[in-house]
């Protein structure tokens, strides 16, 4: 062994007294950390089955309060994405009656799939970047867009043309990474128990602006504006698709948006929701912009030359209480520009 | 400025260089990440693959030109590269410099000296060479370069970024990631037993650089026969090629220690032949080549002959798009994980079993991992392979527009509903996500539509009107009966048109109105709950097994929907439908 100083012990194997307190000073404290350290930790229960932990109830409601109490709609029929939208917006009051000075603003994009706009799979990029412009020139503090979508979402935001609209605009684009995803459980929802929901991006969020094309969809009937919150969820969300209206229905509950710009100027009407070719499109020629996002939908559906009875989470989200299936009931305002 | 000095900035240059062109090996938009960086200039410097290449495919595939300038510069100055440019070789020279750290000059000289297996990769060579000529290339198994590239692109580079997510937006997956980082750990760590492990008795490509230098005019070697025999020369020499005495030019690494080291000046770089002797190699064995070059003959028919590649083919090994046939692809493949790494999807992963011995570490893609199927715009495999195992496609050849709408588009195989475990097939669950997402214009994937009477469904009218209805004896329900999928049957009446239910409230069930009936059931009569099943059908006559369907299909385990290799365009055998 090493000098008799190094180990404690004398040379003749005994402990001097100073030495002893050291060490029994020196293991009643190793005594008292580890103590400490089992106490402090110490779990009586054990694990719990599927321990839910924090879970969020819902991700927000973004909707404006107007004066009748009533929802708004506009119906603009044309060719130019960025003026029908204006003209919409003007319709219903100006973008300041929905987004004041200092807002933030989160754009809900349908991104799902890597194809090029032209083939109307996904939100087109010049309205996206339209409603981005004019909620900036609104006073905006930030305009950010976002999707979870099918295809991995670099792809999917390069190739809709949607990331460089962002940035063309202003707007932040925000790529739905592993953190952004927290579980959420919807009160009273069925399907909406302990899932992964994209809170992530909604960090800071004032307004929320729903933005989708009108296409084919065979398992839900269309998908629209309410089936494009589907891109809010993370996990392995295709199990909801037993029950397709029940989930679309929830997610309904999700969010509640401030102004939902559904594009039916270019509607999918075979092969949706992934279309691929040009001729799965047909030219409606037409632009819905509405506070109501099931009105929107109802809307829509007359574009798709679908009956409400085909896609029947329209009127499950109306009773949910998510908005009205009789778009009528919002005296929709009707402008032609001439296609 | 000392040539060793040289040889140092040297060093860290390729090895910075060699590091920077993996990051940008990663895919985004931004301007450090793929967008016509030179990410294989290193591998297209390889001379052992364009050797190995050109003895198993016949031709000398064009990137591969730029190994010509470091054959030309080796067999003029000797092994160069190993000392100033191999990355794996700075590495090695790095951690043997670790382990040597505190040794004392003489324990330095032991372990420089000159060890009889050093030959060993000299008979690798051979061997590697020889089952090039078969058909069989696996010079990427231990050459320096792909090894290397391998090595940083599935694990280092993944596991590093796995907190940070600078690369990569979510953590990347690579099957047998870990057998492929404890390969690389056991080289470094070699090192430290033996300085330079294996580039003294491993490296192909060292064997190769040290047979071209034979006849190369400048070498180094003493200056006069009589030094003092201080030994210090091999207590610094890389490649244990015995400066002091006999120098063996062919294990020359050129590191130039000695140079530098000499306390007298003694030893130089020239066209002087060494005053103290030379030998161009090591000590060969007649017997040694002759079994290195019969082994390698016999090792790749020997792995063909369980006809991986032909009849007996594994039907779960898809290929990444454009990848030549199996037999073709084998004879190009280097496994350097650069298309792995590529792939915006993560789903190409490098093969374990899946190809056979032959093909470990081969490109495969798994449909279960990764982001998405393989996306019907994407390219970047073939753009980044750079021996063009997998083709570089333009867009429309892998869509088959264009000048190629003749040869329709690209098909990795064939995807097949597995009946036994799809939702709508055997749960009574309608689903379809498959069809929604097949990207395919018409869609290859379609559905028909059933309607199936569900479990404890029968129920006995109470009261009807023609709209609702009261109904008893209906057994517990789990199904939403009021989401659209779910009918009324009045039994036996099957003929008659059902009614789509809209309201379910305990035993009251409200109808949607059109289509009604003639008149309402009676009291007393049964009905049966039905459900709507869309059944997805594959029309594999427009399937490109891209695989979508696989990684969407709820049934997360063992999918019921699966692309294997059926009808796969790179191979004539596997054609399912004409």
């Amino acid at each position: 062994m090493n000098k008799p100083s190094d180990t404690g012990h004398r040379a003749e194997g005994a402990l001097t007294r100073r030495d002893f307190i050291k060490r029994a000073a020196a293991a009643s404290a190793l005594t008292l950390s580890a103590g400490a350290l089992y106490a402090g930790l110490y779990d009586g229960r054990g694990p719990q089955p599927g321990d839910l932990g924090k879970v969020l109830t819902g991700l927000g409601d973004f909707s404006v309060q107007t004066a009748s109490g009533q929802g708004r709609m506009a119906i603009v029929r044309g060719a130019d994405r960025a003026a029908m939208l204006e003209r919409a917006v003007t319709a219903l009051g100006g973008i300041e009656a929905f987004i004041q000075k200092g807002d933030r603003v989160l754009i809900k994009v349908n991104a799902a799939f890597a194809t090029p706009p032209s083939l109307g799979a996904t939100t087109n990029p010049e309205l996206f970047a339209a409603m981005a412009r004019l909620c900036l020139a609104a006073g905006a503090a930030s305009v950010t867009v976002t999707d979870n979508p099918i295809n991995n979402p670099e792809s999917c935001f390069a190739l809709t043309g949607i990331a460089e609209a962002a940035s063309l605009a202003g707007a932040g684009l925000i790529i739905p990474g592993e953190g952004m995803f927290s579980p959420l459980t919807l009160p009273g929802g069925k399907l909406l128990v302990d899932w992964p929901v994209m809170a992530g991006a909604f960090k800071g969020v004032t307004k929320l602006i729903a933005m989708a094309p009108v296409k084919d969809h065979a398992r839900a009937g269309a998908s629209m504006i309410l089936k494009n919150f589907y891109g809010l969820l993370g996990g392995r969300r295709n199990v909801f698709h037993q029950k397709i209206a029940g989930i679309i229905t929830e997610l309904s509950l999700l969010a509640k948006p401030t102004l939902c710009v559904l594009d039916g100027t270019r509607v999918m009407l075979t092969n949706g929701p992934t279309g691929g070719s040009l001729s799965d499109l047909k030219a409606a020629d037409t632009l819905i912009v509405s506070t109501d996002p099931v009105a929107a939908d109802a809307a829509g559906l007359e574009l798709l030359e679908r009956t409400i009875s085909e896609v029947p989470y329209i009127r499950m989200a109306e009773a949910a209480g998510a908005g009205h299936a009789d778009y009528t009931r919002l005296n929709p305002v009707r402008i032609n520009l001439g296609a | 400025m000392p040539i060793v000095t040289v040889r140092r900035i040297s060093q860290v240059f390729f090895l910075i260089l060699f590091f920077w062109l993996c990051l940008v090996a990663s895919v985004g938009d931004r301007w450090w990440q793929l967008r016509g960086w030179p990410v294989n200039w290193l591998l297209d410097l390889d001379p052992l693959t364009a050797l190995a290449t050109m003895l198993s495919t016949g031709t000398l595939y064009a990137p591969l030109l730029w190994s010509l300038a470091a054959l030309v510069l080796t067999a003029a100055l000797g092994r160069f590269f190993c000392g100033f440019a191999c990355p794996l070789g700075a590495l090695n020279q790095f951690f043997g410099w670790l382990g040597q750290y505190s040794s004392k000059p003489l324990g330095r000289v032991r372990a420089n000296r000159p060890r009889p297996a050093r030959v060993i990769k000299y008979y690798l060579l051979l061997f590697l060479l020889a089952c090039a000529l078969t058909g069989t290339l696996a010079t990427g198994l231990l050459d320096p370069l792909p090894l290397l590239h391998r090595s940083i692109n599935l694990t280092l580079a993944p596991i590093l970024d796995s907190g940070s997510l600078i690369l990569s937006f979510k953590p990347r997956h690579y099957g047998s990631a870990w057998l492929i980082g404890a390969v690389l750990l056991a080289i470094l760590g070699l090192n430290l037993v033996i300085p330079r492990f294996f580039c003294r008795f491993a490296c192909p490509l060292g064997a190769l650089f040290g047979l071209l230098s034979r006849f190369a005019p400048w070498r180094i070697g003493k200056a006069a026969d009589h030094c003092g025999e201080c030994t210090v020369c091999e207590a610094y020499c890389e490649g244990a090629c015995s400066p002091s005495g006999t120098v063996v030019t062919g294990e020359c690494l050129m590191c130039c220690n000695c140079l530098e080291r000499c306390p007298h000046g003694r030893i130089r770089f020239d066209a002087k032949p060494s005053a103290g002797g030379e030998a161009p190699l090591p000590d060969l064995s007649r017997r040694g080549v002759v079994m290195g070059a019969a082994a390698g003959l016999f090792t790749g028919p020997a792995l063909r002959l369980g006809g991986l590649t032909g009849p007996n083919n594994n039907p779960n090994l898809i290929r990444p798009p454009g990848a030549l046939d199996e037999e073709r692809f084998l004879a190009r493949c280097i496994r350097c994980g650069q298309c792995m790494r590529a792939c915006p999807s993560n789903i190409i992963q490098p093969a374990l079993a899946e190809a056979g011995l032959e093909g470990l570490w081969t490109p495969a893609i798994n449909y279960r991992l990764g982001d998405s199927g393989c996306q019907v715009n994407c390219i970047a495999c073939g753009q980044v392979c750079p021996t063009a195992a997998i083709r570089p496609l333009t867009v429309d050849e892998k869509r088959g527009r264009a000048d190629f709408a003749a040869a329709g588009p690209i098909r990795l195989g064939s995807a097949l509903v597995d009946r036994s475990r799809c939702l709508p097939w055997v749960l009574d669950r309608p689903c379809i996500v498959c069809q929604e997402l097949c990207p395919v214009s018409p869609k290859a994937i379609f559905t028909r539509t059933v309607f199936e009477a569900i479990r404890d469904g029968r129920a006995k009218i109470m009261t009807a009107s023609q709209d609702s209805l009261e109904v008893a004896g209906l057994g517990p329900v789990n199904a939403p009966l009021a989401g659209g999928d779910y009918y009324l049957r009045r039994s036996g009446r099957q003929q008659e048109a059902l009614r789509r239910i809209s309201v379910f409230e305990g035993n009251r069930i409200g109808l949607v109105k059109a289509p009604g009936w003639s008149a309402p059931p009676e009291p007393g009569e049964a009905v049966d709950i039905v459900v709507r099943l869309q059944r997805p059908y594959v029309d594999a006559s427009r399937c490109i097994g891209c695989g979508m369907c696989e990684h969407e299909c709820p049934v997360a385990g063992l999918r019921a929907i699966r692309v294997n290799s059926e009808n796969e365009s790179r191979s004539r055998r596997g054609r399912l439908i004409i």
